[in-house]
Formats: C-alpha cells, structure tokens, sequence
C-alpha cells in the first residue's frame, strides 16, 4: 500500500567554494505517500541542503533520486520546473511571497502556470485554500501588507494550489512567534490528517517529535530515521 | 493563454514599482526625442545647404566653347597630308556661343530615360543702361517652366510672379542688387543694350535674390524668345541646354557621353562644383557620426536602467522558479517587461521628438542668402522615426534579454540559501 513519492539512493553533494567540501554524504532514504516527516538536526549539518536536492531545485549532486517513480537525474530544467510546479508546494523560512501581487494573486500564481484549470476555477480552488487557512478576508491586500504569520499561511496556501503529491517545508516556523508557529503546526497536522504526505526540514525539536518520522541527520549523514 | 499570465506577471511587476518604470521609459523616451529631433534638424540644415547648390545647379551643362575649329581645311586636304602645315591667326568660327542644332538635342535629351528633365537657356552678354552708365551684365533667357520644375526658380523671386516672363512681352526680372543700382520698380521700363549695340526696353515684373551679391548685382531673366529677339537670333538659338538627371552619381559618365553624341562641351556638377561635393561629404559624415554616438549614449542608459530593474527583482525571479515557472517563463516575463518599457517609452519618444520637430521648425532664422526661408529648416523624413523606433525597441529588448538570460539560468537555491 505505502507508495514510495520520494526515494533517496546514495545522495552526495559537495560545495566547491572557497574549498571541496563534501556537505552530504551517501544520504539514502525513503518516504511514503501520506507521511508526515520532518528531518532535524544541527544548523550545518546539510538538512536544508538536502531538501533543496529533493524539491529539484539543486540540479548538482550525485546519486539517484527518484521523485513519483522517476529518475529525476536526466530531466530538463522545464521539466524539473513542471515537477515543481505540480507535484510540490514549497514553504520557506521567509514566507517569499511576490510584494508586487496581491495575496489571492500570489496563491494563484502556480495554479495559473499550470494552466490545468481555467483561471476562474484557479481563483475559486485559491479562496478555498485561503478560507481553509482562515485569511481568505485577507485575500485583496498585498502580500507584504500582512504579518508574518499571515504571510506564512499565504505561503502554505500557495504550497496548496495544484494539490500537490508532497509539501516540503524549509524551516516553516523558524521566523514565527511560538504562538504563530503552532497556528502554522497544527495547519501541517489537520493537512496530514487529509492524507497529504510532508517533508519538514526543522531543527525545532518540539516541532519534529510531533511529527509521524522523524530523520535525524548530523554532518551530511542520516543517523537515525 | 501561458503568454498572457507571463504578460499579467510583467505588467503587475511593471505597475508594482510604477515611479522606476517611469524612469526606465523616460530614458527611453529621452534618447529618442533626442535622435529625431537632431536627425530632423541637422539633415534640414544639411539639405537646405545642398539645395543652395544643387538645386540652381544642373547635373549636366551642355554648351559651346568660343575655340577654333580643329580641322582647318588644309588639314582635310589629302594632297598636304604628310606636309607641315603652319596656319596663323586662325579666329573662332561666327557661330560663337551657339549650340549647333540645339532644340533637336534638347528633343533628344528628353527622350533619354535617364533624364530628369532638361531647360533650354540662352545666356546673352548686355550692357543695362542707368542714365549715362552702362553696368555690364548679362541677361539669362529662360525656358520659365522647365527652369522652376528643375530648379526651383520662383523660390529665388522675392518679389514679382515667375510666369508674367512669358505671360508679358519684353519683360525681365531684375537681379535685387541690379534694380537697387537701377532704382527700378516693378513695372518701370528699363533700357537693355547688347555687346552688338541692339538697344531694347524690357519691363521689370520681378526681381531676383539668389543672395550671392557677385551674382545679383549683374544678372537678369527674361524668356528665351525675348533674348533670342533681343540678340536678333532666330528661335533656334541656344547657348546653354542644363540637364537634371534621376541619378547624380551618373552624371560624370553622362556628361562624357552626351559630349561625343552631341559635339558639344559638357560639364558634370561634381567636376563644377568639387569642393561643393567635399563639404556635402563632410556634412554627412558628422550627421551620421553625431546619430550613432547619440544611439549609444541613449543604448547604454537603457541598459542600465532596465540591467539594475531586473537585479532588483532577483528575489521574484526565485519565488517563480521555486513555484515551477521555468527559466523561459522568466526570461519571458523580463523580456516582456523591458520590451513594454521600450515600446511606450520609444513611442513618448517619436512623439515628442515631433514636438520639438515642430518647435524647432517655428524658429526664426533669417539670413540674407536664403531670401525664402524664415524658420530653420527641419527634414521630417519617416526614415529616422522608424530607425529610433526600432532601435528602441532593439536596445530595450538587448536590454532585458542580456540579464534575463542569466536569471533564466541560475538555481533558485543559489538566491534563496544567500539569505
């Protein structure tokens, strides 16, 4: 039944400014559909690295990493975009949302250049992801208008839009308030509860002993999962 | 429908930081309006200085020269053949200045494809007579239509109407330093002899500037029948036959031409007017060289401007990529967003390059040599409002594409992790 969304062979990554550093080493792991998983360890110990290679954003590491069943080594940067754009949702540690657009602009943005919906249809999904996070009469301000733990529900708003396979989170509640982080936390539990399987890179221990697995890492390498 | 959300994503990028867009396109707009408005100005003045020349010059000037003749009859003579032959005083033949067989060759230049046009003149040495002097002069007889549809001749009559040269008999325009020495008025008869002592009263209907004094103060114009009668030469006679051609740059060759096909002297206006030639070239160059170094100079402001724009919004560009807009997504929507620049701020540009155009046109300038023109001369030619257009549209889009391409290309981890 468990049906693997991400699959880590042997993962290694190395930083080649100012001196070759090796920052990940052989990371091998797995996760499945409907996980809620969070990866901890110390600051510096290549967790947000990781998690860079696995949303496909960082084309430049060895090892095999197969994304929904695919090698994702030989894919394009267009089609590694697509990957992005529908199967993953993204929420930073900044909330890095566009100031230009207004918050229901922002959230639909993804959906439109996914262009698998009309833009209407895109709209209506964007207040219902909004309404879910509770600031749906948010909606028509602009982005850098609201507080950050708005801005951040925006963001996993966002992450929402095209009912990703997986949400990767890179420190979602580093920037928050406790108050805020927790508001931000029990968002990710009630998703999970709906079965959407997430990935959360934290070093908040509170936050990872909460979650369904958790997968320590210290010095590019996984020591417990 | 993906080109219209990159548009929207340009647009609202655009209008998010709406005061340096402005800046942006008024860089645009500033470097057009310069290039038209210079373009039109310095090409008007560049071409009213040729017009001085060329257009009361002809391309081609057939005449005869006062020479003898170079077979003498002895030299036809086969019994002197292998003798040497000294003949003295040998005079020119009577026929003086006369083209021989002049309206046919005027005939047979028309039907020459390659001309323009051609007047017939006859130019006649005279004395006019003030009181109990003579000033020397000349009188030009001209063939009124053909002279004002070749060069212009009516812009050169201040005062008096070209046509009643032929409309009235025995008249005559009056070169402006002329009258003044005269005191002659328009309608005032004025006595005309020849250098062969026929006397004549011609009525004054205008006067003539050229605003070359040497020239006012001795010339005059009446039609070529009233010089034929003033000289008592039949309607044949003809001493000048002018020549515009389609093309200028053929007249060197022409003139060779038509010399051996018509025995006649031909003259082309480049070895008439060589330093005329040179200072056109002259001209030219500095035009041209004043339009690009003007293009760059605007070039590298835009580039700047839109450069800097685009590095402001590298945080964006990461956002996007980080949301699955690809790199082509991103470069369009910069490209997009120069090219909006560009196209608002190149067209504020042809516009107000006209304004100035306009205003540049109403400003007085008066000068004696050009007794016609009253405000500097501005050429509107459509040419530099494409070639500014299209610049503006290729310097904004280099503009974008340059760093949009290189935003294309980076990881968004790379903007993100500098955090």
């Amino acid at each position: 039944m468990s049906e693997q969304i991400i699959e880590a062979k042997n993962i290694s990554k190395y930083f080649h400014d100012p001196v070759k550093v090796k920052v990940l080493k052989e990371v091998s792991f797995s996760i499945n559909k409907g996980e809620f998983v969070s990866i901890t360890g110390k600051s510096g110990c290549g967790k947000s690295t990781l998690l860079y290679i696995l949303s496909t954003m960082d084309t430049d590491y060895e090892g095999d990493l197969y994304f929904d069943g695919e090698l994702l080594r030989d894919k394009k940067r267009d089609q590694l975009a697509h990957i992005r754009n529908k199967k993953i949702g993204f929420v930073f540690q900044f909330h890095y949302l566009l100031p230009e657009f207004s918050v229901l602009k922002n959230v639909m943005l993804p959906g439109l250049k996914l262009a698998e919906l009309s833009a209407q249809e895109v709209e209506h999904n964007a207040m219902e992801k909004l309404r879910i996070l509770g600031i749906d009469d948010q909606a028509k301000k602009l982005a850098n208008q609201l507080s950050g733990g708005q801005k951040q529900r925006v963001a996993i708003a966002r992450s929402l839009i095209n009912n990703p396979l997986i949400i990767m989170g890179d420190e979602p509640t580093g920037n928050l308030d406790s108050k805020n982080g927790l508001i931000v936390f029990d968002i990710f539990k009630e998703l999970a509860a709906m079965g959407q399987s997430l990935l959360i890179v934290t070093h908040d221990q509170d936050f990872a002993d909460k979650t369904d697995r958790i997968i320590e890492m210290d010095d590019g390498k996984v020591i417990k999962q | 429908m993906a080109s219209r959300l990159i548009l929207s994503i340009s647009k609202t990028l655009l209008m998010a930081r709406l005061k340096q867009s402005i800046v942006a396109a008024a860089g645009v707009t500033f470097g057009i309006t310069m290039f038209i408005t210079l373009m039109g100005f310095m090409t008007g003045l560049n071409s009213m200085l040729d017009g001085l020349i060329l257009n009361r010059t002809p391309h081609i000037r057939l005449y005869n020269e006062v020479k003898a003749s170079e077979d003498q009859p002895i030299s036809l003579s086969p019994e002197y053949k292998d003798h040497i032959n000294n003949i003295r005083s040998i005079k020119p033949r009577d026929d003086g200045k006369e083209i021989y067989n002049g309206p046919a060759i005027v005939a047979a230049l028309r039907n020459d494809p390659r001309v323009f046009g051609v007047a017939a003149k006859v130019v006649a040495p005279v004395f006019y007579n003030v009181g109990a002097t003579d000033i020397t002069g000349s009188v030009n007889g001209i063939d009124v239509t053909n002279e004002e549809a070749l060069f212009a001749f009516s812009t050169y009559v201040p005062e008096g109407d070209i046509t009643d040269l032929t409309n009235i008999n025995n008249s005559v325009i009056l070169g402006k330093g002329l009258a003044d020495k005269m005191l002659a008025e328009i309608g005032d008869i004025v006595p005309i002899t020849t250098a062969r002592g026929q006397q004549m009263n011609l009525k004054v209907v205008g006067f003539y500037q050229s605003g070359l004094a040497d020239v006012d103060n001795i010339t005059s114009f009446a039609s070529i029948g009233t010089t034929q009668k003033l000289l008592g030469k039949t309607d044949s006679y003809l001493t000048d036959i002018q020549v515009k051609l389609h093309d200028l740059n053929l007249a060197p060759a022409l003139a060779k031409e038509f010399e051996a096909k018509f025995g006649t002297e031909a003259v082309d206006i480049q070895t008439a007017n060589s330093q005329f030639d040179t200072g056109t070239q002259i001209r030219n160059i500095i035009t041209y060289s004043v339009s690009i170094v003007l293009l760059v100079v605007a070039g590298f402001g835009i580039y700047n401007i839109l450069n800097m724009m685009i590095y402001e919004k590298m945080d964006s560009i990461a956002i996007l990529k980080a949301t699955g807009f690809s790199g082509n997504d991103v470069r369009n929507i910069f490209i997009n967003l120069s090219l909006i620049i560009g196209i608002s701020g190149g067209l504020l540009g042809l516009g107000l390059g006209f304004v100035f155009q306009i205003i540049i046109d109403h400003l007085p300038f008066e000068t004696s040599a050009l007794p016609t023109i009253k405000t500097f001369p501005v050429n509107y030619d459509f040419k530099y409002y494409l070639v500014g257009i299209v610049f503006a549209l290729v310097t904004t889009f280099l503009a974008g594409w340059f760093p949009a391409r290189k935003a294309s290309k980076i990881d968004p981890v790379e903007i993100i992790r500098g955090k």
